[in-house]
């Protein structure tokens, strides 16, 4: 499981990385999508659920119960998934903007505000 | 437990709700967003009065007992960054009433303010980590929206660039936070530094550190993190520019302090060096990109940098005296900066434009303008008897002391280096001829020079009277560094792995 995991998250991680570094916004912004579901499946698999094969709860007798799983990974991907929703959205309607203003797609047409 | 710990959160929150309720009444929002600051601020000052007596004051959200809940905590350098954010909003409000348009003011520009007062001011009260994240989140949000409004072309293309590399930045956060929480099985600050001090596992730490330090470095813009800065910061309104340059990069230094202060003060040793080397950088690079720029905010947005460098300094020279050195110049810097930047944007506004080469003669158009300039940049430098002087010379005796002879020297080239670079402005704008006639230029209005000349003046008086705001961080930079303080004010004597074990039971 975590094996497979690893290899999710660094194709996740090596496709962002190769998106963000491309020239155009639109691909840009999927490569900072990217990222956050990279990002989204490391911090599942720090839940104890997936490395210790345990959560951290314990029941009365002090044995962990069965079929369940770490709850609090759950709540930091959540809030993680509606914050980097949220940006999204608004870096989408950023860059429609930027483009109806520049008129280009090509990050090196959008360099007025760093000439001298 | 101390609830009135949530005041300077909720008071900007309900601040900010309220005026985008009342938006349409101009009046009735700036009463708001004036009143919320003030609040805080008068807040802000008590808890600095209190807190140097009492020790670090901590509250658990919902009483949920640390280490489970989320805790607020206020120690020194807290209570300094919370009063000092308030301060700076309420010159920026006040500015703001002289200067920006009734366009962005019906489009929630004071909500906005108050949303970007309420991350900070969570950011530096929270003593959980994805809550630090979450507040961090908060206060983008915010400054996307100031850095945008208005939509010019010049905002959205460096708004893009801001916003695009501070996301990346948030995302080395997140993935960090999620690496510590992995590591250290918590999340609250007091027991994630107790974990980090007993469990014995060097690499993973390093690691951990490294990654917080790239998160947190790229937010306070140290070299070779800092692009974002000066494409995108002279783009908004003079007053967004000044409220950025005095809280959104020190939001990162404090985040450096607290996270190499509390959870990773192992590790300092490991990265002590190199973030000397980096500060050293962050001075040396800063100061010499502005040479090439002719445009006054763009000048005063490399100089941020520069600065940047001397409060990273502190971190590196990895002391309680090296934190409470960083915090006078860091609590000085953010004073002086955004004074420089409210007087250069009024020299802006009047000529219409900030291209040196067609500005001039202000000097005799408007003297009270440039007695408060030159006082301004002489803090800067470092002259005496300003703060600029108290504020370097603390940190060039702790470097001496500590045998960091290089980037003590490196430290005080930087400020002569910084004064030739403010003098060029000096120069272009009050005291070289206008090739236009001066005297038809528009006159600066008071609501202009007021703030401006207000932390300029407050610059002055620390300096003169520096022994409190010296006294003060001492205690201050004593807490930051000391983790057993922080960990007994949050979980009690017996530190939060007792209470954590004891409530498995």
């Amino acid at each position: 499981m975590i094996i497979l995991l690893a290899i999710a998250i660094g194709a996740l991680f090596g496709g962002a990385t190769y998106l963000v570094l491309r020239r155009s916004v639109v691909k840009l912004i999927l490569g900072l999508i990217l990222l956050s579901h990279g990002v989204n499946l490391l911090i599942f698999t720090m839940g104890d659920g997936v490395r210790r094969g345990a959560p951290p709860l314990i029941d009365a007798s002090g044995q962990p119960p069965a079929g369940v799983a770490d709850p609090l990974v759950q709540a930091l991907i959540l809030t993680a998934i509606v914050i980097s929703f949220g940006f999204t959205a608004f870096v989408l309607a950023l860059a429609y903007r930027s483009n109806q203003a520049a008129g280009s797609d090509d990050l090196d047409d959008l360099s007025t505000t760093d000439r001298l | 437990m101390v609830f009135h710990l949530f005041i300077p959160i909720i008071t900007p929150m309900i601040g900010g709700a309220l005026a985008v309720l009342f938006n349409q009444q101009r009046l009735v929002a700036r009463a708001i967003a004036l009143i919320s600051v003030l609040i805080n601020l008068g807040y802000g000052l008590w808890l600095m009065s209190v807190v140097p007596a009492t020790g670090p004051l901590v509250a658990q959200a919902s009483g949920w007992f640390a280490p489970f809940g989320i805790s607020l905590v206020v120690d020194g350098m807290s209570a300094l960054m919370v009063m000092l954010a308030a301060l700076l909003m309420l010159t920026t409000i006040i500015y703001s009433f002289y200067s920006i348009d009734e366009q962005r003011e019906d489009h929630f520009y004071y909500p906005l303010l108050l949303l970007l007062l309420l991350g900070v001011s969570g950011a530096f009260l929270t003593g959980d980590l994805f809550n630090l994240y979450v507040w961090f989140e908060v206060l983008l949000v915010a400054s996307f929206g100031l850095i945008t409004l208005g939509g010019s072309r010049d905002q959205l293309e460096g708004g893009l660039k801001y916003v695009v590399l501070n996301l990346l930045g948030s995302t080395a956060f997140l993935a960090g936070c999620g690496l510590v929480y992995g590591f250290a099985g918590t999340l609250n600050m007091a027991h994630i530094a107790e974990r980090m001090a007993t469990l014995a596992n060097p690499g993973l730490q390093t690691v951990l550190a490294g990654i917080l330090l790239f998160a947190f470095g790229s937010k306070a813009a140290i070299v070779p993190l800092f692009f974002w800065l000066p494409s995108s910061y002279h783009t908004p309104p003079v007053a967004v520019t000044a409220i950025f340059s005095g809280l959104m990069t020190k939001v990162g230094v404090y985040a450096l302090y607290r996270t190499f202060g509390l959870l990773f003060q192992n590790e300092l040793a490991t990265y002590g060096p190199w973030i000397l080397l980096l500060a050293g950088l962050t001075m040396v690079i800063g100061v010499l990109g502005a040479v090439a720029q002719m445009n006054v905010r763009r000048i005063l947005s490399f100089h941020i940098i520069s600065q940047i460098g001397y409060s990273v300094m502190g971190l590196g020279l990895a002391s309680a005296a090296g934190l409470a050195a960083g915090l006078v110049f860091t609590a000085h810097v953010m004073i002086v900066k955004m004074a420089l930047f409210f007087i250069g944007g009024a020299a802006e506004q009047i000529y219409g434009t900030g291209d040196l080469k067609k500005m001039g003669g202000l000097a005799r158009r408007e003297p009270l303008l440039a007695l408060f300039w030159f006082l301004g940049i002489l803090s800067l430098a470092g002259i005496p008897p300003l703060s600029g002087f108290i504020g370097k010379l603390i940190l060039l005796q702790v470097g001496v002391s500590q045998q960091a002879y290089l980037i003590t020297a490196v430290a005080a080239g930087t400020s002569i280096l910084t004064f030739f670079s403010m003098l060029k402005i000096w120069n272009e704008v009050f005291w070289k001829k206008s090739y236009d006639d001066v005297n038809r230029l528009p006159r600066v209005p008071f609501g202009l020079l007021a703030p401006g000349a207000a932390l300029v003046i407050l610059s002055v008086a620390l300096g003169l009277l520096a022994g409190p705001l010296v006294d003060y961080n001492a205690i201050a930079g004593q807490q930051a560094f000391d983790r057993n303080v922080y960990i007994t004010a949050v979980c009690g004597a017996d530190g939060c792995e007792a209470v954590y074990r004891a409530a498995l039971k």
